[in-house]
């Protein structure tokens, strides 16, 4: 197992380089110019001088090999002085946006909390609610609850975020007035009031997410404890006369959660990527849109960094659950 | 079921025939029965197919130009007038029985663009599925039944599953734009980017069924019979192993439309899909967001059709789907 998880480990970094070269290459096709919102009475020269301050004087080899040294090796240590005070990348260039000139790290870690409330809370409520209901249709196949079940499930798949979010906002905020249609960033909890408030702003995006993830979740639950239900170490544990309760929520579920687990980590990297659409529907300006926003205003040290954070996210929640369904499960063991 | 065996061929002393309760019937007959009993899948066929024939044949009875602006005197009394229902409980809303959806905020006529703009829809999305079944089957044979390509084909599947697809869409939509414009006009261009974008992006899970279903397939004994009088490997592929991966691939292509149709919406919603005067489901909701308090129904009717196609579709796929799966049909 250990084996395996290093093997996999060492695997990845060949994995991420090449998907950091990927999208590389794809940024430098971009026609956009850095310098097109400077006025045209600068100079020629001076604007040649800024697109050098900016790092685009040199061939893309080297930018690119600057951009891995700046992420792997700068940005470490920024994240270590940080933490110990210490000062080892004192002198050094981070990645610096072209939008706002400051390191992208920085943005990106102002604009985490809000994603990972909003987007972490949806995905824990979602969770929450799939697994009762996957559990009870699977137990009741084919009755009236299990249909309704299948039936919301189906258009939860199907209502795109984008509709269900500006329904919610037609609704409870238009026609309602309950909630505001607009997640305020800067509302700070301080007492009991203020705590409504938030819980107020953060149920319609959290609502609309957690129907997605709900739908997702639950059907894989239901198809997970069919697959169970019917083996015969559930008939062995009904002749022994254990409980119905004890055989399906302890002896069923025990073994289906083992699928479902690893479904669950590999949705994890979508937290952190952010609901780009639900976020620009209830304007949270979180990651997604903070991507959104670097894609429209050509800002490529951005995207690239951002983009970049996802895959790593992605590859390595994919390594979690791997592990995990190892660990859980004695019978796949990798080696 | 169990006609009375006319009596006449007398089987022979201590041969029990079994006797078929009906006559033989094809696999495909068997899919369509049981297809038929699922409720869910033909009503959602039944939906798919009046919403297609809706958009196709629609804007042929429905003969309002989607484009037309009405100029001077007209244009101020023929903009944003309310669908004719609303007057049912507003009766001061500014309605006109020639627009029975209503008109937006330049006059141009709700109905005619929902039926465009769901041409555009559709026609992507079906584009799109082809275009990922087209590379996820190819793929999936391919690395099956070649040993040497396998591994380097399932890496190049992993690695596009590890890529945030939906960032790197947004970014090649806004990158290619331009040059595709510039040789297909502002509309194929755009059409044929955005059916790219997808397809590429969408092959991953075909692929991997296919090639799980192509690695069992090849060690059966037909293919043995098949290579053995010289069968070509490209005829094998085509006459003896695609037929037998086709349920799993109908599957995915029926869920491959919905995928596609949302994946166009959430361009078009998120700005960087279809041009403005170029209507799409998406792009209608999109441009009716900011006044949705004074006009709901600008909302309402593109994100029900959307919702509504997708659903139906969803339904089709997951009745295909138990209705191919041999150890579920007949029950």
């Amino acid at each position: 197992m250990l084996t395996f998880t290093i093997r996999r480990l060492v695997l990845a970094v060949p994995t991420l380089l090449f998907i950091s070269l990927v999208i590389f290459l794809l940024l430098e096709l971009a026609p956009g110019d850095p310098m097109a919102q400077v006025p045209l009475t600068v100079p020629p020269e001076v604007k040649e001088k800024m697109r050098e301050a900016l790092g685009l004087g040199q061939p893309w080899p080297i930018r690119y090999w600057k951009w891995l040294v700046q992420f792997f090796w700068i940005e470490p240590q920024v994240l270590i002085d940080w933490m110990f005070g210490t000062t080892f990348s004192a002198n050094d260039l981070r990645v610096i946006s072209w939008q706002t000139r400051s390191p992208v790290m920085d943005i990106v870690i102002q604009r985490m909390p809000q994603t990972l409330w909003v987007v972490g809370t949806a995905y824990l409520v979602g969770i929450l609610i799939a697994l009762p209901i996957g559990i009870y249709s699977a137990y009741r196949q084919y009755s009236w609850f299990d249909n309704a079940g299948t039936f919301v499930t189906m258009v939860g798949f199907s209502v795109p975020p984008f509709f269900s979010g500006v329904l919610v906002i037609v609704i409870f905020s238009v026609q309602l007035g309950w909630f505001p249609s607009i997640y305020d960033t800067t509302h700070r909890v301080t007492d009991w009031d203020s705590f409504v408030v938030q819980l107020q702003q953060m149920i319609m995006p959290v609502m609309v997410l957690a129907l997605q993830i709900t739908s997702q979740m639950s059907r894989f639950m239901r198809a997970s404890m069919l697959d169970n239900l019917n083996q015969d170490y559930v008939r062995t544990a009904r002749a022994k006369g254990l409980r119905e309760r004890t055989v399906v929520l302890v002896h069923v579920l025990r073994n289906s959660m083992i699928p479902v687990i690893t479904v669950i980590a590999i949705g994890i990297p979508s937290i952190f990527g952010g609901a780009i659409i639900t976020e620009q529907v209830f304007k949270v300006n979180g990651i997604g849109q903070l991507l959104i926003t670097a894609i429209e205003a050509n800002d490529l040290p951005m995207v690239q960094t951002l983009t970049f954070i996802f895959a790593v996210l992605i590859v390595l929640f994919n390594l979690i659950a791997d592990v995990l369904y190892g660990i859980l499960d004695p019978r796949i063991r990798y080696d | 079921m169990t006609e009375p065996v006319p009596a006449t061929p007398v089987p022979p002393k201590g041969v029990v025939e079994a006797i078929p309760t009906r006559p033989p019937r094809s696999q495909w007959a068997e899919v369509w029965q049981q297809l038929k009993s699922h409720k869910g899948a033909m009503t959602g066929a039944f939906l798919f197919v009046f919403i297609i024939l809706a958009v196709m044949v629609g804007p042929l009875i429905w003969r309002v130009d989607p484009q037309f602006l009405p100029q001077g005197r007209d244009f101020i009394n023929l903009r944003d007038t309310r669908p004719i229902y609303t007057a049912l409980w507003d009766s001061g809303a500014k309605v006109n029985w020639n627009h029975p959806l209503g008109t937006d905020n330049l006059g141009r006529d709700t109905l005619a663009r929902l039926l465009s703009g769901g041409r555009v829809s559709i026609a992507v999305g079906l584009t799109a599925m082809v275009l990922s079944i087209f590379l996820g089957t190819l793929i999936g044979v391919v690395a099956g039944y070649f040993k040497r390509l396998d591994g380097p084909l399932m890496r190049l599947t992993d690695l596009f599953f590890a890529l945030p697809l939906l960032p790197l869409i947004l970014v090649a939509a806004l990158l290619f734009r331009e040059s595709l414009s510039a040789s297909f006009g502002p509309e194929g261009g755009v059409f044929i980017l955005i059916v790219a974008l997808i397809g590429v992006t969408s092959w991953m899970q075909t692929a991997r069924i296919v090639r799980g279903d192509v690695l069992a397939l090849k060690e059966r004994e037909f293919i043995l019979a098949a290579r053995s009088v010289g069968t070509s490997p490209f005829k094998l592929m085509v006459r003896h192993l695609l037929p037998n991966v086709l349920s799993p691939i109908m599957v995915s292509a029926t869920l491959g439309i919905a995928t596609a149709i949302i994946t166009e919406s959430a361009l078009s919603f998120l700005g960087f899909g279809f041009p403005p005067d170029f209507p799409t489901w998406g792009r209608l909701l999109n441009d009716s967001v900011d006044r949705m308090v004074l006009y709901p129904e600008r909302v309402l009717w593109p994100g029900i059709l959307i919702s509504l196609t997708v659903l139906s579709v969803n339904y089709l796929g997951d009745g295909l789907r138990d209705a191919l799966d041999p150890r579920i049909r007949g029950r």
